[in-house]
Order: structure tokens, then C-alpha cells, then sequence
């Protein structure tokens, strides 16, 4: 009677609540795609020259809301791991600048910021969530990928820095 | 019927599921557009669900007023 | 009055925020709204507020008020004007796991004759590189009509809707939207006060009138389609048609398109035209041939053959409240629309000097007016 519609209903449902992404991390171990970019410090900022340091590269922008979230908890991760060979860059992806500076006018970050305006290095690195957090280790090799971001996550990033600081360059 | 919307449900769990592996042709770091606050579908839902009222008790149509979806795509 | 009859379908449905893969912002919303025309007048304040918790859980609460005055064509031919207030309280909550948000709401609307229920279940995900987000819906909304100055009469209505939606992105400047929703109610469907005419040779008028008789049952389906792209000034332009058909052989059309366009950091204009036209219900007439003349009998306007026009405005201003320093942002906004309502087969009975049946059509015009402010925090 009105109970045909629960069936398909519910089958669909259960379907959907099956369907699960999951905004887990993976693990790789090729080498790092190289990029050179503009800095917004000035002059511009080449992955090879930061070669024999941990560098953890955090794909953002202005107009995501996880991404401005996170900008806190990064800075306090690069003030703390940066005296042991740690470096943070930002890459912004957005096309023009206007807006990124607007925020980091409200929200000052003391870790290098880079624009890559015609996402050249977002498709090489394969971003496919935003914000997207990658970690090189001193060898210019990627060890961990992380997809999005909620309050909390920072923990994991100390996790595989602290891990990647220990070995060798 | 009754036979042609259970097809249709089904058929649209069938796609929910079979397309996962679709690249998709607009990357997240390509969003900034669609994740304008004027893109929103409804960006005053007390406002609009009112007007919604004010139609719905004056006209005979209701329903499929859906708005969902568009913003940033981030998480 | 029966405010509420038919508008429970839109008001049940707590605004369902956009679904995403991340819950919306926390926002306290305060309106006032204003609807004056064909003789009524409504006015009254609604709240809403929603906080969310860890990036997980989210909560939202709602309260609406309507101070109906009402003069309306039905009210001053069949009856005599009246006051009236309706209240509606809401409730909701919302979980939101990896790209799932569930939520469930409940709404109960309270006037002197009528009391509703509703409670909505929904589900909500982002699927291909969160580019699609397809929700489905579920509502159940429980009616108790009574009348007044009758305390012998009280009926019900059950109802139940299902809705699905499809929203997907399309290019990088434009999103696409689907919907479709199925309503199906049963139970006295029409209003204990409403009356129909027919022929009376005998009255002076030439005609008389007796209660309106509905079929108790009523499944109606609707299927909505729409698009909004962003223009590289930045402004963004909306086009939406929705299709409307039902066991009472309504069938309704609506297009409506919109342009809103920012004007600086902090100034946002909109404006919009809405079109509707409709098929009057089958056993619908303004005036029936003889008493009794069939099994159903309705005289209801909303009902008949009608078009309605609507030509909106809308501008907010955007500001950082001083005053309040745990709001982010918050915005102040005004909307007006006016919306001219033509009947074709609905006659205006409160001319005099027309033969039955050849009185002139009835048209009306409305003001509405939203004026609220928005905060975020």
C-alpha cells in the first residue's frame, strides 16, 4: 500500500551508507615531483633546494573552510619542528592572489607561502582533496599523503614528522 | 508504475555505486568558482523556506524545492 | 483558519542546510516577514539557530510565527473576517561521517484549529571527487483538524514524502541540480469552512452555497530541474522549471530565473521573476450546476485554473558586527517580492450586479516583505 516505496527506499539507502570515501592517508614511496614557485617573501622557492630537510607541503586555499582552520595548527607544527630540519611550505592554488592575501592579512602564517596559480604542481602531486598534506623526507621522497582536514589531524602530521625527522639525509 | 519507480531507484543505487572510478573532470583545487558564497544554491534558508509557505498555501503544486550540493568539496 | 493546510509540505521541512562534505557554519538567523495582499495580512518573527560540534554533530533549532488578518474573497463572501496566530516550533540534528551527513528534524505547527507534526529523516553524500551529492528524504507529518465553534468535529491527515536530490557539479563555473519528491497524503484534505456554489434560481442571488466535499486521498509528484553558472565578473545567474501532477489532476508549471551580482566586499543585489501557471483540479468548478451535482465539490482558488508572476529584490549588506564580538560576519538583508496571482476560472462574488457565473475573474496582488540578519560564528 504506502509501503511501496520503503523497500526501494531503504535499498537505496543502504547503498548510499555503504558507499564510504574515506579521507584516510596513503603511503608512497616515489620521489618527490620537483616545482620551482613564487614566493609570496619574494624571489622563488625550488623543492631541490630544500633537499636534506623534512618538508611537508599543504596544498590550500582561501576559500576552504578546513583549509583557513587548519593554518593555526601548521603554524604551531613549523615554529616547533623547524629548529630540527623541518620546513612547511603552502602552496596556494588559487588563480589569483587577491584573496589569499585578504586572509593571511586576518591570520598571519610565519611558514613559506607559494602560489601556483595555474596548478601545474596540485596536478602533478595528484591533489584530489582539499586541503591535501604531503610529507617529503630528507631524500626528496614522498613517505605520506593526507587528504582533508578536521580538527585533531595535526597529531597524525606530528606523528609522520617526528618519524621522518629520526632517519637519515 | 509502481514497477518503473523501483527500476529507477535501484538503477540510481547501480550508478552510485559502479562510477567510483570516474576521474573527476573538476579537480578540487579548480573549486573556487563554485565555492563562492554567491554560488550557493540558497544562501538564506529562513527567508526562502518562508516563501516556499507562501506559494505552497496559494498554489496547488508542492515539493522538489531541493537545494544540496555545490560549495567547496573540501574533507 | 486553515493556514497551514497545504503549506505543511514546505514548513515540515526544516531547511535542510547544503550538504557537503563538511556541516555548515554556525548561524543565528532572525526574520521578520510580511504578507499583505487579497485582503490578508500576515506578519510575524522566525529564528533559527544551528551550532556545530567537533566537525561531527551539528544542531539547529527554529521558531515562526504568523499574525494572520483576514479579509479574504472566501472569508467576506462565505464568512467574516478574522484574527488569527499560528505558531511553529522545529528541531533538528545532523551527523555528518566521512562523506555521509545523516539528520533527522521535527516540526510541530500549532493554530486554533489545526496542529501539525512532522518528523523528516535524510541522507546526504558526496560521491565522485565530490562532485555529485545525491540526498534522499523521508517525512511523516501527522495533521489534527478541528473547527471552530464545533467542538463535535475533529478528522486527521497522514502523510508521507519522499524525496530524492541531485546536485552536480558540471564545469567549474556551473552546478546542476535534480529533484524529485512524491507526496502522498490521506485524511480531510480540504477546510471545514469552505464553501462551494451552485446554481439557485430560488435565492435572490441566483445562487447558494454547501460545504466543499474532498476525495481523502491525494498523491501528487514533483520533478524539478536547475542551473546556476557563474559569470567571470563575478555574479552568478539561476534558471530552475519544476513539473507538477497529481491524483486530482492538478497539473503545474513553474520557471523562475535569478541573477544576483556582489558589488564590492560587502553589498550583494539579487532579482528574480517567477512564473507559475496551473490546471485546475478535476472536480473543481466555480459554479456547479445544481446542489449535490458530484461525488467531489471544490470552489477553492487554489485550485482552479490559475497563473501567478512574481517580481522579486533582494540586497544584503555584509558587515563585522561591532558590537558582538563572537559573530565572524553577519549580514543584514532585505527581500521584496511582488506577486500578482490571475484566475481563470475563479470569479470575484463580491461584485454585485453580475449574473451567477459572469462575474468578473478574480485577480489579486501581493507584497512580501523578508527583512532579517544573519550572523556566523
Amino acid at each position: 500500500m504506502k509501503t511501496k516505496y520503503a523497500l526501494p527506499a531503504a535499498a537505496l539507502v543502504a547503498t548510499l551508507a555503504a558507499f564510504a570515501w574515506s579521507a584516510a592517508a596513503t603511503d608512497a614511496t616515489a620521489p618527490a615531483p620537483t616545482f620551482t614557485l613564487a614566493s609570496r617573501a619574494g624571489g622563488q622557492v625550488s623543492l631541490a633546494d630544500l633537499k636534506g630537510q623534512v618538508v611537508m607541503i599543504n596544498f590550500w586555499a582561501s576559500w576552504c573552510g578546513p583549509c583557513r582552520k587548519e593554518f593555526p595548527a601548521l603554524d604551531q607544527i613549523y615554529a616547533k619542528y623547524k629548529p630540527m630540519g623541518f620546513t612547511l611550505v603552502a602552496i596556494n592554488v588559487e588563480s589569483e592572489k587577491s584573496d589569499a592575501e585578504k586572509f593571511l592579512a586576518a591570520t598571519p602564517a610565519s611558514f613559506p607561502i607559494l602560489f601556483d596559480p595555474d596548478n601545474k604542481v596540485s596536478g602533478s602531486y595528484g591533489v584530489s582533496a582539499m586541503p591535501t598534506t604531503v610529507l617529503v623526507d630528507r631524500q626528496g621522497r614522498v613517505r605520506w599523503l593526507h587528504r582533508a582536514y578536521k580538527p585533531g589531524d595535526e597529531a597524525k602530521y606530528i606523528e609522520q614528522i617526528r618519524a621522518a625527522l629520526r632517519e637519515p639525509a | 508504475m509502481k514497477a518503473t519507480r523501483v527500476a529507477g531507484v535501484l538503477l540510481l543505487a547501480a550508478v552510485a555505486c559502479g562510477c567510483s572510478r570516474i576521474e573527476p573532470w573538476v579537480k578540487p583545487y579548480e573549486r573556487e568558482n563554485i565555492a563562492d558564497p554567491i554560488m550557493a544554491w540558497d544562501s538564506d534558508p529562513v527567508a526562502s523556506s518562508y516563501m516556499l509557505h507562501v506559494y505552497e498555501s496559494r498554489e496547488g503544486s508542492r515539493g522538489a524545492a531541493g537545494s544540496s550540493g555545490g560549495g567547496c568539496g573540501c574533507n | 483558519m486553515q493556514l497551514i493546510r497545504a503549506a505543511v509540505v514546505a514548513l515540515a521541512l526544516l531547511p535542510l542546510p547544503a550538504a557537503a562534505a563538511v556541516l555548515a557554519d554556525d548561524r543565528a538567523d532572525f526574520l521578520y516577514h510580511y504578507y499583505d495582499g487579497g485582503g490578508v495580512t500576515i506578519d510575524g518573527p522566525s529564528v533559527l539557530v544551528r551550532k556545530k560540534f567537533a566537525e561531527k554533530y551539528a544542531v539547529n533549532a527554529s521558531w515562526y510565527m504568523d499574525m494572520v488578518s483576514s479579509a479574504s474573497i472566501d472569508v467576506i463572501t462565505t464568512a467574516s473576517p478574522y484574527d488569527e496566530e499560528r505558531t511553529q516550533y522545529g528541531v533538528g540534528f545532523e551527523y555528518l561521517r566521512n562523506k555521509v551527513t545523516y539528520a533527522a528534524s521535527f516540526s510541530n505547527s500549532s493554530e486554533n484549529d489545526y496542529e501539525a507534526d512532522t518528523a523528516t529523516l535524510s541522507i546526504s553524500q558526496d560521491m565522485f571527487g565530490d562532485l555529485t551529492t545525491v540526498s534522499l528524504f523521508f517525512s511523516r507529518g501527522w495533521d489534527d483538524v478541528t473547527r471552530r465553534g464545533d467542538p463535535t468535529f475533529a478528522d486527521e491527515v497522514d502523510r508521507r514524502i519522499y524525496g530524492v536530490d541531485i546536485s552536480q557539479v558540471a564545469t567549474r563555473n556551473m552546478i546542476l541540480g535534480l529533484a524529485y519528491e512524491a507526496i502522498t497524503e490521506e485524511g480531510f484534505l480540504n477546510n471545514p469552512y469552505r464553501q462551494v456554489r451552485y446554481l439557485d434560481p430560488d435565492d435572490p442571488r441566483g445562487f447558494a452555497f454547501e460545504p466543499e466535499r474532498y476525495p481523502r486521498t491525494r498523491t501528487g509528484n514533483a520533478v524539478s530541474l536547475r542551473a546556476r553558472y557563474f559569470l567571470p565578473y563575478r555574479a552568478a545567474i539561476q534558471g530552475e522549471y519544476r513539473f507538477y501532477t497529481d491524483t486530482w489532476e492538478i497539473l503545474g508549471h513553474t520557471a523562475d530565473v535569478s541573477y544576483t551580482h556582489p558589488l564590492g566586499d560587502e553589498w550583494t543585489f539579487d532579482v528574480h521573476y517567477r512564473f507559475y501557471t496551473q490546471d485546475a483540479a478535476e472536480f473543481y468548478a466555480d459554479l456547479f450546476p445544481r446542489a449535490n451535482f458530484q461525488n467531489f465539490l471544490a470552489r477553492d482558488k487554489e485550485l482552479s485554473t490559475m497563473t501567478s508572476h512574481t517580481l522579486g529584490f533582494g540586497v544584503a549588506y555584509g558587515f563585522r558586527s561591532p558590537g558582538l564580538s563572537f559573530l565572524n560576519r553577519a549580514s543584514l538583508n532585505l527581500r521584496y517580492d511582488r506577486i500578482r496571482f490571475e484566475y481563470d476560472d475563479f470569479r470575484d462574488i463580491s461584485q454585485t450586479g453580475f449574473a451567477p457565473g459572469t462575474e468578473p475573474l478574480y485577480s489579486f496582488d501581493a507584497d512580501v516583505i523578508r527583512l532579517f540578519y544573519s550572523g556566523w560564528f
